[in-house]
């Protein structure tokens, strides 16, 4: 019924962050073994228990198998073509931005994120991660000044080797998962933050990842540490230039929230996602994992994922201090042929635990999209409550959109919620809203803002524009 | 029928229209023409064509023009898009309001009224000085401004439905308004309102059409023309009596009319 051309016309809508910087790159050969992973330890200069953490994560990985069980088909992953370190070559050590080449910086400014001290934004520390390192970190003497800590990790591998032996691989240990072991064994580079006790950080902390090589994967690995009644919300966001080959991004994330301490997660994907053929784009394979370990303790994620060929990842909490909390919002948009199996898993180990999850999928063109999500109350959770809202938005009739809640009580005396919900536009809302003179290509977008109300009301303000923003270019085109 | 002279030209002129769906004939040769300032009731058994026609004058993407023209303000609009026949002035009232969870019916009602102004070249208005507009036009539908701050139409009942519609129109301008079966689902007291409204919103220089099953609605607004639709034409037009007699004798009487051309 829709215009063919206009539909056409607007797919074909470049991917705005598509470029690549020619730039002077450190890449080590393809393939992985023990020698691979000592020479990525020994350009990072990391101390000896971290080559050993890799090492025995790298031996536990060789012996375990690749997942199948994700609603996800997509070509068996080489694990020796990938380069498993990649660095743009600069200085030994960079004492000031002026150091860095300016390349990077511009890299940075083309994707709205300026780094340089005029232009820097204002209310937003942010640490620049370019391929496997990290570029730089803004307001970081700010921020010294109350105690934070937000470098990259493997700064914090040298200045606070201390914390970091502490409390890697606590919350998503070794061998995990198949691709949360790769990450401990490769990783190369990502944030790390720390609030010191009863420390509100008064501003939001950032990470920006860039994919640049096309054939190097990449492993980031963050940490947040938030002591107790501190407070802290970080920002994550993610770009890759176009390539018609498959870049594996394997990352893992650990939170760590002691008594009354809180830590607010957001991320934007926006990954390459492959062309309308499915060619190309971002295997986006991610381990996320949040640990409410004190009392009254809260770790809230929220996600805007609309980029990546394939996207599989499930922020989680374990909450384990009496009445910690944990949140779960989430609004994953897949268009074409992409793929996402996305959701999270809240596990109730202490008492009077509560978790709210609220998942709203979005799918369109040819694409799949999945809720798979698990709630899990154990023995001694007395009197814990979880609420979860999942809805599937379909756009066209080519989409699918599956919800696979696991629900798992031991616990009698607790209280478990689920609703479900599919819904489609209509042919008659947009006629509706045409008729009353907004744009078809405005009227969808305002469709589907409404349906992802409730999780962008949950994201930092800059953020929920720009998602905004972003699922209304993702979807042009898409209703047809 | 003979019409009298006119001073200014037509709004709409719909010539020998002709209609189909799914390749089901629906209208076959419809003409109506409108002038500034005029009122015309359609009425008619359900699924003779009226809500079709009205759909077809605001741009339904289901419905395929075999034949004939729809003219606005002179313009041949056959191939023109919905939002761009709102913008134009032309403004359908729902049968039945669609429902869009999510979105703000403060937002909604904005975002439209802005697209009018810009095609007017009227400022666009922010959402403070739409908030004082919006103020003055909830008063000619008694509407109370907790309506704004709902999801459009969701969880309205049949009358505020019908209201919001009416607000949508006094917000517009429209040069013509299309109103299918407004009357319909309304009690006595909202049936005044709606009726009220239309009539403050409309003047000399606009046109409108009522799709309509009752008599009671035409009480409230008196229109100079009557037409009866039946299998998808017009197959009788007269004044207002026309409505009363049809009321009278029911549709049945409308049975052995043959065409008037």
């Amino acid at each position: 019924m829709v215009n063919e051309n206009l539909v056409k016309d607007v797919v074909k809508e470049p991917y705005k962050y598509g470029f690549v910087t020619d730039i002077d790159t450190d890449k080590i050969e393809k393939g992985l073994n023990e020698d691979v992973i000592k020479l990525i330890s020994q350009k990072k200069e990391e101390p000896k228990f971290l080559l050993d953490f890799r090492l025995k994560a790298f031996k536990k990985w060789q012996k375990m198998k690749e997942p199948d069980w994700a609603a996800l088909g997509y070509k068996k992953i080489d694990y020796q073509d990938i380069i498993y370190y990649s660095a743009p070559k600069q200085k030994e050590k960079i004492s000031s931005l002026d150091e860095v080449d300016p390349k990077l910086l511009e890299t940075f400014d083309k994707l709205g994120i300026p780094l340089t001290e005029q232009k820097k934004l204002t209310n937003v520390a942010v640490d620049a991660v370019f391929d496997s390192v990290s570029i730089a970190t803004t307001f970081r003497e700010e921020l010294s000044k109350h105690g934070v800590i937000f470098c990259s990790i493997s700064e914090a591998v040298k200045n606070h080797a201390d914390l970091i032996e502490k409390y890697l691989g606590t919350v998503v240990p070794d061998s995990d998962n198949y691709f949360a072991a790769l990450n401990s064994a490769v990783f190369s580079d990502g944030s790390f933050v720390y609030i010191p006790k009863g420390v509100t950080c008064p501003m939001d902390l950032s990470s920006y990842f860039r994919i640049n090589s096309g054939d190097s994967g990449q492993f980031e690995r963050t940490l947040i540490i938030a002591e107790e009644s501190s407070s802290v919300s970080y920002l994550e966001g993610c770009t890759a230039p176009m390539f018609d080959t498959n870049t594996l991004h394997a990352a893992v994330v650990e939170l760590i929230a002691l008594d009354d301490a809180s830590i607010k997660y957001s991320t934007v994907q926006n990954w390459y996602a492959g062309d309308e053929e499915g060619i190309g784009g971002i295997f986006n394979f991610v381990t996320k994992r949040g640990k409410c370990l004190g009392k009254r303790s809260k770790i809230s994620w929220s996600q805007v994922e609309t980029g990546s060929a394939i996207t599989w990842k499930y922020p989680s909490c374990l909450l384990l201090g009496e009445e910690s909390v944990g949140e779960f919002y989430s609004v994953a948009l897949t268009n074409n042929l992409q793929q996402a199996d996305t959701g999270t898993k809240m596990i109730h180990i202490g008492p009077k635990t509560k978790s709210t999850i609220v998942s709203k999928g979005i799918s369109a063109g040819k694409s799949k999209n999945s809720y798979r999500g698990l709630v899990k109350m154990g023995t001694k959770a007395t009197g814990s409550r979880n609420y979860s809202q999942c809805d599937s938005m379909l756009i066209g009739d080519q989409a699918s959109a599956n919800t696979f809640p696991y629900i798992k009580s031991q616990q009698p005396n607790s209280e478990i919620e689920h609703e479900a919900s599919t819904c489609r536009i209509s042919e008659d809302q947009l006629f509706y809203l045409q008729s009353r003179g907004i744009e078809f290509e405005e009227a969808v977008s305002m469709m589907v803002s409404g349906f992802c109300r409730d999780v962008f009301n949950q994201l930092p303000m800059e953020f929920a524009a720009e998602a905004d923003k972003l699922l209304a270019l993702k979807l042009e085109g898409s209703v047809g | 029928m003979q019409r009298k002279m006119k001073e200014s030209d037509p709004i709409l002129e719909v010539e020998n229209l002709a209609a189909s769906t799914d390749n089901l004939p629906i209208l076959k040769g419809v003409s109506l023409t409108v002038y500034p300032g005029e009122i015309h009731a359609i009425m008619g058994r359900n699924g003779c064509g009226k809500s079709t026609l009205s759909k077809i004058i605001a741009g339904h993407p289901s419905y395929n023009i075999t034949n004939g023209d729809i003219k606005f303000l002179g313009e041949n609009i056959n191939s023109l898009e919905p939002e761009e026949r709102s913008q134009s002035g032309i403004f359908l009232g729902f049968q039945y309001p669609i429902e869009i969870p999510g979105v703000s019916n403060l937002e909604f009602l904005r975002v439209s009224t802005n697209a009018r102004r810009k095609f007017l070249n009227k400022e666009e208005l922010d959402t403070f000085d739409f908030e004082e507009l919006v103020k003055e036009k909830l008063e000619i539908v008694q509407m109370d401004h907790a309506f704004l701050s709902r999801s459009v139409n969701q969880g309205f009942s049949g009358g505020e439905k019908k209201r919001n519609e009416i607000l949508q129109m006094a917000l517009l301008e429209p040069k013509i308004a299309i109103l299918d079966e407004t009357d319909s689902g309304l009690d006595i007291d909202a049936l005044r309102i709606v009726a009220s409204g239309i009539k403050k919103i409309s003047n000399a220089q606009t046109g409108i059409i009522l799709i309509t099953h009752y008599q009671r609605l035409l009480d409230e607004i008196k229109p100079n023309y009557v037409h009866v639709m039946s299998d998808g034409q017009i197959i009788k037009t007269g004044e207002s009596d026309l409505a009363l007699e049809l009321e009278e004798k029911g549709y049945e009487w409308t049975d052995n009319f043959i065409k008037e051309t």
